[in-house]
């Protein structure tokens, strides 16, 4: 699956999560949430820009899924516990 | 993901008394505008009771088998897990609108899903019940003008959201591209939320676009 190349500040945390392999947080389509609403919390959530946050929502639209952020595991369950909270179906997931 | 029509569903659900709404109301579907600091809708008394019939229902059902009720119940007021505030619940609730609103944090992982599940459903619930209390604190009893700070704006967006998500569930919506109107019969008692459910996209998105370009 292609997905849009995501900016994310590597944490500051030292060894162990610099070695391990970053996490995601995917975003799931459904025939429910707004197009525009799901762009709306992509830039309020993470701050994107709007055209960024809309290609992301049309990668989430046309591809059934998409990673809309990465980093620590502990940051992806925030963004997942976030994401929930607006009704998105978010899910974290180890990158591979 | 859908898109929204931009237009006003053709009409509103019948009222308590049963009767449909005449014309002049259906040019009047709720529709937010930006206003300075915010967003304002003018919410006739059978929309704004349509509204806050369905955000009660969902604080009720979110509300219902939360851990602190739970609690109370059991007689578990030492619990640890109350007293942080950890959910008791571990696996994806049985009520498929409940697991909607409250879904897995992981897609394949039972045992990881569990642990997000104990760490986050609690606040997730408590979330969206504050949500829908700010909706209700803001419709007027009998309707009319209803206007947002934009944090509530926010609280009415995620408490619109979830009474959309609810009746997607219970309507059985899984394709974006289907005709609901089509769907179910004329005599099927949900073929009226049906309307509910586009109008609420209709009201849903006016809101978000009056965030978006702000007066």
């Amino acid at each position: 699956m292609g997905v849009a190349p995501i900016e994310v500040e590597q944490p500051a945390t030292g060894q162990s999560a610099a070695l391990d392999a970053p996490w995601v947080t995917l975003v799931w389509n459904d025939p429910v949430n707004l197009m525009n609403y799901v762009t709306y919390v992509f830039q309020r959530v993470f701050g994107y820009p709007k055209a960024k946050a809309e290609k992301l929502m049309l990668d989430v639209h046309h591809k059934g899924k998409a990673v809309v952020s990465s980093g620590t595991r502990e940051a992806m369950e925030r963004d997942a516990e976030t994401l929930h909270g607006y009704g998105l179906w978010a899910t974290v997931s180890h990158d591979s | 993901m859908t898109w929204d029509s931009g237009l006003p569903p053709d009409g509103l659900p019948p009222d308590d008394e049963g009767q449909d709404l005449d014309e002049d109301d259906q040019e009047l579907a709720a529709s937010f505008r930006p206003v300075p600091g915010g967003a304002a809708a003018f919410f006739e008394r059978a929309q704004a009771d349509v509204v806050r019939s369905l955000v009660s229902q969902i604080a009720e059902l979110v509300s219902a088998d939360s851990t602190a009720a739970e609690a109370a119940e059991a007689d578990a007021a030492d619990s640890l897990e109350t007293q942080l505030g950890l959910s008791t619940h571990s696996s994806v609730p049985e009520d498929p609108v409940l697991a909607r609103l409250l879904p897995d944090g992981y897609a394949d992982d039972p045992e990881a899903s569990a642990e997000f599940r104990r760490y986050t459903e609690e606040s997730l619930r408590s979330a969206k019940v504050a949500s829908a209390e700010v909706v209700l604190a803001s419709l007027p009893p009998t309707g009319g003008e209803v206007r947002l700070s934009e944090p509530e704006c926010q609280q009415w967006l995620r408490a619109l959201n979830d009474v959309r998500l609810a009746l997607s569930v219970r309507l059985g919506i899984t394709d974006e591209d289907e005709d609901l109107t089509e769907r179910l019969s004329v005599g099927d008692p949900r073929s009226a939320y049906i309307w509910v459910y586009q109008w609420l996209a209709y009201l849903q998105d006016s809101l978000i676009e009056a965030l978006a370009d702000p007066s």
